[in-house]
């Protein structure tokens, strides 16, 4: 019984984990590089929504949208100004520039907000019982349910519109794309804005579970890489399903060891792919 | 004052024993190591504990520290040599923050968050707390200069070369029949032996070590140094460290000076002033002081590219 409601917990906070780990794949697909900005940009759209929602007074799904569209606008303005010089100048360059970057914009939002954790403005509920005496909170599953109509909504976008297959394209062959006349820059802007608004929404999200506080994305960062290499680095369904095994593999692993080990999973999972498949679990090949 | 100086100096010795180490991870094999915070951490615990609570002598807890950081760089290393530099970036993450969760959490080994306290300090009681700090100073001096000849000498012999091959380009050095995957490793565990050296030397200076002090910072700190002075060669990575430890010292003073701050906000300004230092030396002195200088003249290059931010 046990079993089954840890497994439950994983899936619904997996669900959540994969709209972040949609964005850091997403980067990795069309821009090729790994952005470890994406902590600061979580941390943006959890005080982003934290504004909207406490200040402002906003109900929970607007406060939900000022996080995936300002975490998206900071993402893209950093992106254009910082990383896109130190992308022409090698990975090693890009990663230890978006890993100062993703420091810089964390002390921006704690020299506002200070250090104390904070918590969204929310009703009080009682937990649902479903069948069999498994729990869930209704909070929780809102989330699940946010999270699966913006990941259904991202999917649409890329299968449906002529934008989204652009972008597609340019992430499959960037070459191929540009002698088809496919605008490459305003591609990597677009995918910034959207990556980026998935991690700001994502940060929300879990602070909605939770408490935010500005190291809320450095805290979690761990664990959407995980769920990123699990699935296969550049894959969005691969992120998804990624997602899903670290959330349902973080639950189990409270059976034997204590919750501060949480992010630790999501490390072993990566030695684990890493060591035994490094294309992830539905990647195209290891890069 | 003059107590604090030392103290300085000592912290700059340290920082330069992680920039030459750095130094040949990155500037020269052209390695990432995001997580050389987990490597100085593995040097400083092992060492303290040795010395602590099994009593053996300093040195040779020092010496067993730095070799346990390298064991953990080869492993790391061994993992995801042959892929792209990210995942290598994102295991060396991994391990730095998993390692702190592990001290953080598990009690029996090194009292968890309350850290270690009074690890002993060579001839601390003898000597002092002032004359202790000279003496420890010294020691590091020592360090730095032996470390300085060391990669000097490395990255003049062969097997400098080849690893500068490696990170120009991979695939001619193995065409030219150099084992890539093995020179690779061989670099991170040189590099990460180093750190480890320098978290045992920083865990006798200051007696007290605690999980919360290796936080992902001083690895930008000691990218900054590296990047300061010169990727590529030694003398950029010491003088960069020397640059970088009065920097990191100056914002301190000239930080509380501004009016009306919050303790918290000072501190917020100082990581960001230092993360905004890093971002304006990497886009556009990513060269250095001391560039790298190359010692066989190039051969006649037809189509080069400029050479401006290499990675």
């Amino acid at each position: 019984m046990e079993v089954l409601q840890l497994i439950l917990n994983g899936l619904m906070s997996g669900t959540i984990l994969a709209v972040p780990a949609i964005g850091l794949t997403a980067i990795f697909a069309v821009l090729r590089f790994t952005n470890f900005a994406l902590a600061s940009h979580m941390t943006i759209g959890a005080f982003a929504g934290f504004v909207a929602n406490v200040t402002l007074a906003w109900p929970i799904v607007p406060s939900l949208l000022a996080a995936f569209v300002v975490a998206g606008l900071v993402g893209v303005a950093t992106d254009e100004v910082i990383l896109k010089p130190f992308r022409a100048a090698g990975f090693i360059t890009t990663a230890i520039g978006s890993i100062a970057l993703t420091i810089a914009l964390e002390n921006c939002v704690r020299f506002i907000f200070g250090n104390q954790l904070r918590g969204y403005d929310l009703p009080i509920r009682r937990d649902w019982v479903i069948g069999g005496g498994l729990r869930v909170g209704p909070q929780q599953v809102e989330n699940l349910v946010i999270a699966v109509i913006a990941m259904a909504l991202l999917f649409a976008f890329l299968s449906f519109t002529r934008t989204g297959k652009a972008m597609r394209a340019v992430a499959d062959n960037p070459m191929l794309a540009s002698i088809k006349g496919i605008n490459a820059d305003m591609v990597a802007r677009l995918v910034s804005f959207v990556a980026m608004g998935l991690a700001g929404l994502g940060g929300m999200l879990i602070g909605l579970d939770t408490t935010i506080d500005p190291l809320i994305g450095f805290k979690t960062i761990l664990s959407i890489f995980a769920a990123a290499v699990v699935g296969g680095l550049g894959s969005l369904p691969g992120a998804v399903v990624g997602a899903l095994v670290v959330g349902v593999g973080e639950e189990l692993s409270l059976l034997f060891l204590s919750p501060a080990y949480r992010s630790a999973i999501g490390f072993l999972a990566i030695l684990l792919v890493l060591t035994l498949r490094p294309r992830g679990i539905l990647g195209a090949r290891a890069y | 004052m003059e107590h604090y100086l030392v103290a300085i100096g000592v912290t700059a010795g340290i920082y330069a024993l992680m920039a030459l180490g750095m130094n040949v991870i990155w500037g020269m094999a052209g390695l990432i190591n995001l997580g050389l915070v987990g490597f100085f951490a593995v040097g400083a615990y092992v060492s303290g504990l040795l010395t602590l609570k099994l009593g053996f002598p300093i040195i040779v807890g020092m010496a067993a520290g730095s070799l346990a950081a390298a064991v953990f760089g080869v492993l790391v290393a061994l993992v995801t040599v042959r892929l792209r530099g990210d995942y290598l970036a994102i295991v060396t993450l991994g391990f730095a923050e998993t390692l702190r969760i592990v001290m953080s959490n598990e009690l029996w080994i090194a009292n968890g968050t309350d850290g270690l306290s009074g690890i002993p300090g060579p001839f601390r009681g003898a000597l002092g707390p002032h004359l202790f700090n000279l003496f420890y100073l010294g020691i590091v001096v020592a360090a730095v200069i032996v470390l300085f000849f060391l990669v000097d000498r490395l990255a003049h012999a062969p097997f400098g070369r080849v690893l500068r091959a490696i990170r120009d380009d991979e695939q001619i050095a193995q065409v030219a029949g150099k084992n890539v995957v093995l020179f690779k490793v061989k670099a991170f565990g040189f590099g990460t032996a180093a750190l480890g050296l320098a978290g045992a030397l920083y865990g006798h200076f200051t007696s007290y070590i605690a999980p919360d002090l290796f936080a992902p910072l001083l690895t930008l700190y000691v990218k900054l140094s590296l990047l300061t002075g010169g990727l590529g060669n030694s003398k950029g990575a010491v003088l960069g460290a020397v640059l970088v430890v009065f920097f990191l010292e100056s914002t301190r003073f000239i930080v509380p000076l501004i009016p009306s701050l919050s303790a918290v906000q000072g501190a917020a300004l100082r990581e960001l002033l230092i993360s905004v230092a890093l971002l304006v030396i990497l886009r556009f002195y990513a060269r250095g002081l001391v560039p790298e200088r190359i010692q066989h003249p190039p051969l006649p290059i037809v189509a080069a590219a400029p050479a401006t931010a290499r990675s």
